[in-house]
């Protein structure tokens, strides 16, 4: 700490105890008293000498419960999200399966809710978005782990320390911009050079710019896993002769294994609720398809593409977002519960 | 590894070991390539991303496109109400995250008791920060715009956005409040303290470059952000500078959203042009950030 904060430190200090300056001194005589007290007859009872020194912090206590109170007041609104979340979600969800059967929404393969005949089988969604996912997983999870064991096991700190940072750029940009990404750079390309005949808005580019997005999150998790692993678990390895891929893929990598799984897992939750790379690059036809050449529609993109037309609250078109959103809710909540347990049930402790 | 027994090793003549440590060398140096080449995966595409983007958008910045509004015509769209609106909106989404974040870091650290419950808030929070973006937006759509009845406005998605990345603030606060040593709680109790003194005048003074910069980085998040508010104002066309809370708005994400996919070229230009300024003021947050925790970091070296 610097001069001027040790002085600003020792005079709040001094500040904070003035409830106790007139404290000492007043009670000094209460002490002398005391000490007296042994050798002669006892001037100040106890319950006298104990109500002198609580009376200054009655107002204290008061303040400290008001305080206490207040804090747990900002903790409860987080739970109060969760709760609103669900409540929110289950409410308009339900006045949606009062025209709509669960079942028809679950096992349904046509979208076409803005549409006669009006279908709501939420499948092409589902496909849409996990057939995103798939590619954007495909390509974080080998790049990521690669990533991670040249960053933990190969790359010298000063190299670390540099492209730690600009990975977590990738991490920063918002998605609008990876969405103009795709759409001005990617699928040309691809266009020009893979496939001449894809059309502008397909799963393919949306899903390999997602997978460059969320490359940061399953490499730094990785990495995080990696340095966990004891050195004396390499140390051993090359002493048996290992040669460096030999420790980085047959102790430092299983070692690490339930973190990498965890990272992965984490990864495609990421990937299955992003919205605006999808939306913008990825296309607005529900299909089911697992061509990634063609336009699909994600969950987050119906959602985002109800939402924005301002559709009147109480038509079933209003509803259908919800309905679509309990089900985004409920995979990526099961996703990251399962990343959290896998960690849990197989974290190997050293 | 393999286990080996003692058979094993003894049939491997010298000759044998060496040239299958010659395969093993190989085999790692060609790993090697594979893990750098990885590596640069993600550092190529975001120098083509920023190349791209600039290229695109630079020539289109001058004054006029920052200070005029958004047009039909690409050649006289602004972004005067999208940066307003986004100042609006990221101030006050900081000025309800930074206390109920603090407060609840504090809480977590410094009161909670160590039960069940604790540990139910705990796992609560860190799986609300999984919650994708777009859901709070639902639950800002219908809680806030309708329930309570404010409607499309700026107080409407400054609150949205302060639940989505009130979970970011309270981990980075916490992180801030534990790396406070403990000798210092103990001096300042030692010395009569009580426990909220030791938080007002020991642990928030030295916990506090770590929350700011907890703040920034989730003030940046809120900035970035387009799905939720979207849900929230929707696609509106905003001519006029928006003067008190409860105006409807935009923000930078939502114009270029805007912008992004109409097929002219020039709104190709358009919308690069006001995702280099968005990126511009994410930097500038982030510096700040950085030089924050490099004072903090400093300071408590010293």
């Amino acid at each position: 700490m610097g001069g001027y904060e040790r002085g600003n430190f020792n005079s709040r200090l001094i500040l904070m105890g003035h409830s106790y300056a007139r404290g000492p001194s007043a009670n000094w005589e209460g002490l002398h008293s005391l000490t007296e007290a042994s050798f002669t007859a006892p001037r100040v009872s106890r319950e006298d000498l104990e109500k002198r020194l609580l009376s200054g912090s009655r107002a204290e206590r008061g303040t400290e419960t008001a305080i206490h109170l207040l804090l747990l007041g900002a903790t409860v609104i987080s739970i109060a999200t969760t709760l609103g979340i669900v409540f929110v979600l289950v409410n308009e969800s339900f006045r949606f399966f009062q025209d709509v059967s669960i079942i028809e929404f679950l096992t349904g393969t046509v979208w076409t809710p803005r549409f006669q005949p009006s279908l709501f089988g939420v499948l092409p969604l589902v496909a849409g978005t996990v057939l995103v996912a798939t590619i954007a997983i495909l390509v974080a999870a080998p790049v990521g782990l690669f990533t991670a064991i040249f960053l933990s096991e190969y790359a010298p700190d000063r190299f670390r320390r540099i492209v730690k940072p600009m990975l977590e750029i990738l991490a920063g940009i918002p998605t609008v911009v990876y969405g103009y990404f795709a759409l001005t750079f990617v699928t040309p390309l691809l266009q020009q050079y893979i496939f001449p005949d894809m059309i502008i808005f397909n799963a393919l580019s949306a899903g390999l710019v997602m997978g460059v997005m969320i490359i940061p999150i399953v490499s730094s998790l990785t990495e995080d896993a990696m340095l966990a692993v004891p050195r004396s678990l390499r140390e051993a390895a090359y002493a048996l002769g290992a040669t460096r891929f030999e420790v980085a893929t047959r102790v430092v990598t299983p070692a690490a294994l339930s973190g990498i799984v965890a990272a992965i897992i984490l990864g495609l939750s990421r990937a299955i609720g992003e919205t605006m790379l999808v939306t913008i690059a990825a296309g607005a036809t529900p299909r089911l398809t697992i061509d990634p050449r063609e336009s699909i529609q994600t969950m987050t993109a119906y959602i985002v593409q109800v939402g924005f037309g301002e559709t009147p609250q109480g038509t079933t078109i209003y509803y259908t977002i919800f309905a679509v959103a309990l089900l985004l809710f409920v995979m990526t909540l099961a996703m990251n519960i399962l990343g959290q347990w896998v960690v849990r049930r197989w974290r190997q402790a050293y | 590894m393999e286990p080996t027994t003692s058979d094993d090793v003894r049939s491997v003549s010298a000759e044998q070991f060496h040239s299958s440590l010659r395969g093993r060398r190989l085999i790692g140096n060609a790993a090697v390539v594979l893990f750098f080449l990885s590596t640069l995966v993600g550092l190529a595409t975001l120098a083509a991303l920023i190349i791209d983007i600039l290229i695109d958008g630079l020539p289109w910045i001058d004054w006029d496109f920052l200070s005029t509004y958004p047009s039909r015509r690409p050649a006289d769209a602004g972004l005067r109400s999208a940066l307003f609106g986004t100042l609006w909106v990221g101030g006050l989404t900081a000025l309800f995250t930074f206390p109920i974040g603090t407060a609840t870091a504090i809480y977590l650290e410094e009161y909670a008791p160590r039960n069940k419950l604790t540990q139910l808030i705990e796992v609560n929070i860190s799986n609300l920060a999984g919650v994708p973006s777009i859901v709070y937006g639902l639950l800002g759509l219908a809680v806030f715009v309708f329930l309570l009845g404010m409607g499309r406005v700026i107080i409407a998605g400054a609150l949205t956005l302060t639940l989505l990345v009130l979970p970011l603030l309270i981990v980075a606060g916490r992180e801030a409040i534990r790396a406070v040593p403990d000798s210092y709680r103990q001096g300042s109790l030692a010395l009569g303290a009580t426990r909220w003194q030791t938080v007002r005048h020991v642990i928030l003074p030295s916990a506090l470059p770590g929350i700011l910069t907890g703040t920034i980085l989730a003030m940046s998040r809120a900035i970035g952000e387009a799905a939720p508010l979207l849900a929230i104002s929707g696609l509106v066309f905003v001519t006029f500078t928006p003067g008190h809370p409860f105006e409807r708005f935009t923000v930078l994400p939502i114009q270029i959203f805007n912008w992004v996919s109409r097929p002219q070229l020039d709104w190709q230009h358009v919308t690069a042009a006001a995702i280099i300024i968005l990126l511009l003021v994410l930097l500038s947050m982030n510096s700040i950030a950085i030089l924050l925790r490099d004072r903090f970091q400093r300071r408590s070296e010293e």
